[in-house]
């Protein structure tokens, strides 16, 4: 299978690897997808608890090299945006972004995924 | 060192130029039909094909008569299944083969499920062998064949054909291997060994693609077929088409070369196959081997590196070609039936990566392959939530996984 360049670059040098602690009231934690399937996300952001912005988001992926870049472009488009823009990133945006082929769409689907459970679990850690 | 590195030997082989120089006449200059009993462009390759056809059968023990040319492997396991099935079938329609068998084993048996046999899959141990009694055991008045491979494609490992063939004989059903894998790398003996039908294929062994032969038992017992191909009733009516004369003549000198290294080449190939996975054992972690630890093919090395995915994995060693069974790598986004078959986990058989070495595979380039893994694992655990987690003392079965 042929990669686009982004593709390759991201998995070449993936922005935002790494682990937040989870323990931190700030931070949202996001799992998902399973090892049976091929492919794990484990998303997290820091938040900021007074604007409410994303200041700073990490990644780890089990995955195929365009899983990893879905999820690295994911944590890049993240930070800085508000936990409410945020929740609008569509997978699409990252189909296109990346030239993903129809077969490596669930790779979008899970990024888009991650972001989404990040941010529940900040809210459900963080409800007033 | 040149790069790429090809480490995917038991996919296909280079035509080594031994086999290519003994082919080029065959091409321009002895181009003729070997069935043109009426001038010499006919005899002369006419000869030529059946020295070619006595020699390929010497190297399995067998005689040039008993050796039917087809298009490859998978014809020939066509053959061999479908042809018996037909003709016998007022024996019986009970088939015996096993669950990793390649796929021209396998999809042929599924299509006579639909017409009305009956396939019995035998059971499989974590090695990928079977049980011996369980296939004496299943063996029936009405079976007539058992078809089980000389050695696995893709985990390695090999089947005691000898021990096989003293059961089939005993219980008089026919005895079919897919020796792709075995022919010209491990001994073969069709008389020792009790075999009734053998399939073969050129380009595994330095041989052109498109080339293979079915040997067919002409005594005790003689075995009968159906064929598949209908037309002008060459090999004696079991496979017509005209012969290929080019694809013979190179499929014959790539066996004969084969034959002539083959103790000292496997001696030389699990030596190479053993540094590899030593290197790799002795920096890495986690890692699984896949298929029998002895007795297996020896140019065949098949590990599952865990918490990495496997075309990930291939991505960060793009100067290798090796082979996955990970499902990303194929078109039906399912993991490798091999793998699933032995119980490999589905996690550990997206992780699992096969090395193929061969005539041309050097220590260099082996140590230089084992250095690039052993980066591409490290730096994708290093991004892995699975490696992280196990890291942290979590039992990944216990954790409640989003489906998708
Ligand atoms: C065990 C086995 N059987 C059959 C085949 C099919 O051989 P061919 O490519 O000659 O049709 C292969 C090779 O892919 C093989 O490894």
């Amino acid at each position: 299978m042929a990669y686009s360049e982004k593709v390759i670059d991201h998995y070449n040098e993936p922005r935002n690897v790494g682990s937040l602690d989870k323990s931190d009231m700030n931070v949202g934690t996001g799992l998902v997808g399973a090892p049976e399937c091929g492919d794990v996300m484990k998303l997290q952001i820091q938040v900021d608890p007074l604007t409410k912005e994303i200041v700073d988001a990490k990644f780890k992926t089990f995955g195929c090299g365009s899983a990893i870049a879905s999820s690295s472009l994911a944590t890049e488009w993240v930070k800085g945006k508000s936990i409410d823009e945020a929740m609008t990133i569509q997978n699409v945006e990252i189909v296109e972004e990346l030239s993903l082929p129809p077969v490596k769409i669930h790779c979008s689907v899970l990024a888009e995924d991650a972001i989404k459970a990040a941010i529940s679990d900040y809210k459900s850690r963080n409800k007033d | 060192m040149k790069l790429p590195i090809y480490l995917d030997y038991n996919a296909t082989t280079p035509v080594d130029p031994k086999v290519l120089e003994a082919m080029m006449p065959f091409f321009t200059e002895s181009f003729g039909n070997a069935a043109s009993r009426n001038h010499s462009f006919g005899w002369q390759v006419e000869q030529v094909v059946e020295d070619a056809r006595e020699s390929i059968g010497n190297a399995i023990g067998a005689g040039g008569k008993e050796i039917v040319f087809t298009s490859g492997a998978t014809e020939s396991d066509n053959l061999a299944i479908l042809g018996v099935a037909e003709f016998y079938q007022n024996k019986g329609k009970h088939i015996i083969t096993s669950p990793i068998e390649h796929k021209a084993v396998i999809d042929p048996c599924h299509a006579l499920e639909q017409r009305g046999y009956e396939i019995t899959f035998l059971n499989l141990d974590e090695n990928g062998c079977i049980e011996l009694k369980q296939l004496e055991d299943s063996i029936r008045d009405d079976t007539i064949l058992v078809s089980l491979m000389a050695g696995n494609n893709e985990i390695g490992t090999l089947n005691p054909l000898k021990e096989i063939g003293e059961i089939t004989r005993a219980k008089g059903v026919l005895f079919h291997t897919d020796a792709t894998q075995g022919v010209g790398k491990i001994p073969i003996d069709v008389e020792e060994m009790n075999i009734d039908l053998l399939s073969m294929s050129a380009h595994k062994i330095y041989g052109p693609k498109g080339m293979g032969a079915l040997y067919v038992r002409r005594k005790k017992p003689r075995v009968r077929l159906s064929p598949i191909m209908f037309g002008g009733g060459h090999e004696r009516g079991m496979r017509s088409g005209t012969l290929n004369v080019t694809g013979i003549v190179g499929f014959a000198k790539a066996l004969e070369l084969s034959m002539e290294e083959m103790a000292s080449e496997a001696e030389r190939l699990t030596g190479l196959r053993q540094r590899l996975y030593d290197r790799l054992t002795s920096e890495l972690d986690y890692i699984f081997l896949n298929g029998h630890p002895t007795e297996r093919l020896p140019n065949n090395l098949n590990l599952s590196f865990g918490y990495v995915e496997g075309e990930s994995l291939m991505m960060g060693v793009s100067d290798l070609a090796v082979s996955s069974g990970s499902a990303c790598t194929s078109a039906s986004l399912e993991p490798s039936y091999v793998l699933r078959a032995l119980g490999v986990g589905d996690d550990l058989a997206h992780s699992s990566i096969r090395f193929g070495m061969g005539r041309f595979t050097t220590v260099e380039e082996v140590d230089y392959a084992a250095e690039k893994m052993i980066v591409a694992v490290k730096r994708l655990r290093e991004m892995s939530p699975l490696y992280e987690m196990v890291q942290e003392g979590i039992d990944l079965s216990t954790v409640q996984w989003s489906s998708h």
